[in-house]
């Protein structure tokens, strides 16, 4: 009886406990913002790369369908022509 | 026009091939620059995209009201490059957007319907492929759904705020952003004639495979 009174009064105060908890690990807040003239190189956004990736898989994807139907249609016509000579 | 598939396709691969260099000598936009230059693949391939979505709906509509077998062969085509020329836009659309907006992505009524549009063809192709007997008559019905949302993605960028370039953005080009758009145009439009014959073709051919099945079963 004991514990489960002192269970359930460390799940009332648990959600009480945790913002404090939550800011002890928080960075404190921004008070000013400072300016620089270049942005910083990781948060730079290559466009080069942006530009050769939508053209690369632009003509990758063209390639590969173009050899699917050429595939498929070769098998379906040798198919064909299995049907109608079986059939003459 | 059989014999016509394989010139239509090397010209816009020689096309394709020499696109670069042209694209390359086509001056930077003034706030987007070098990225801005994903327009020249990404215009074609959404105008494909909805002509795709056109010639798929009035396929679908001619087999489903005017009883024409043949015009839903010419519709799976239409669908299946619908998905492919779709999939370039929905790809090359967001390496664009990244650079220039800073995200990959937003839910606005340009791209949302778009991606729509998109799902409706992979809803038609799974329908047709896993659907048994009946779906080619349930696809063609979405289909016409497709064709349907054609005029609303048109429109969109003119009618509602979005961060999508308007389609005042073409006709005012100027001529050295102008020729290499429509020369990619040229090249993707090719391309895409050849594809769709030779897509209707294989669908032609399976059906008188299955034909020829039945009337060996049958004997």
């Amino acid at each position: 009886m004991r514990f489960s009174r002192l269970l359930l009064l460390l799940l009332v105060l648990a959600p009480a406990g945790w913002p404090a908890a939550v800011h002890a690990r928080q960075p404190p807040p921004q008070s000013e913002f400072l300016p620089v003239s270049d942005i910083p190189e990781g948060e730079q956004i290559p466009a080069f790369t942006m530009v050769g990736g939508a053209y690369g898989f632009v003509w990758v994807v063209l390639l590969g369908y173009v050899w699917s139907i050429a595939r498929r249609l070769q098998k379906v016509e040798a198919e064909l022509t299995a049907l109608e000579r079986r059939g003459q | 026009m059989t014999r016509l598939n394989p010139v239509l396709i090397g010209l816009s691969a020689v096309m394709l091939g020499v696109a670069p260099w042209i694209i390359n000598a086509a001056p930077y936009e003034s706030t987007m620059g070098l990225v801005q230059k994903i327009f020249y693949f990404h215009f074609p391939a959404a105008i494909l995209f909805l002509i795709a979505a056109l010639i798929c709906g009035v396929a679908s509509a001619m087999f489903l009201f005017g009883k024409k077998a043949s015009a839903d062969g010419w519709a799976i085509a239409a669908a299946e490059l619908g998905l492919v020329f779709g999939t370039l836009t929905l790809v090359t659309g967001p390496l664009w957007a990244r650079k220039a907006w800073g995200v990959w992505w937003v839910w606005d009524p340009r791209l949302t319907s778009s991606l729509l549009l998109w799902m409706i063809f992979s809803a038609y192709l799974l329908l047709r492929r896993y659907g048994g007997p009946g779906s080619d008559k349930l696809a063609a019905g979405m289909a016409l759904f497709g064709m349907a949302n054609v005029p609303f993605i048109y429109v969109s960028v003119n009618v509602w705020r979005t961060l999508h370039p308007q389609t005042s953005v073409v006709p005012t080009l100027p001529t050295d952003m102008g020729i290499p758009l429509w020369f990619c145009f040229a090249a993707f439009t090719m391309l895409f004639v050849a594809l769709l014959n030779l897509r209707a073709r294989l669908e032609h051919q399976r059906s008188r495979v299955e034909a020829l099945y039945l009337a060996e079963d049958e004997a």
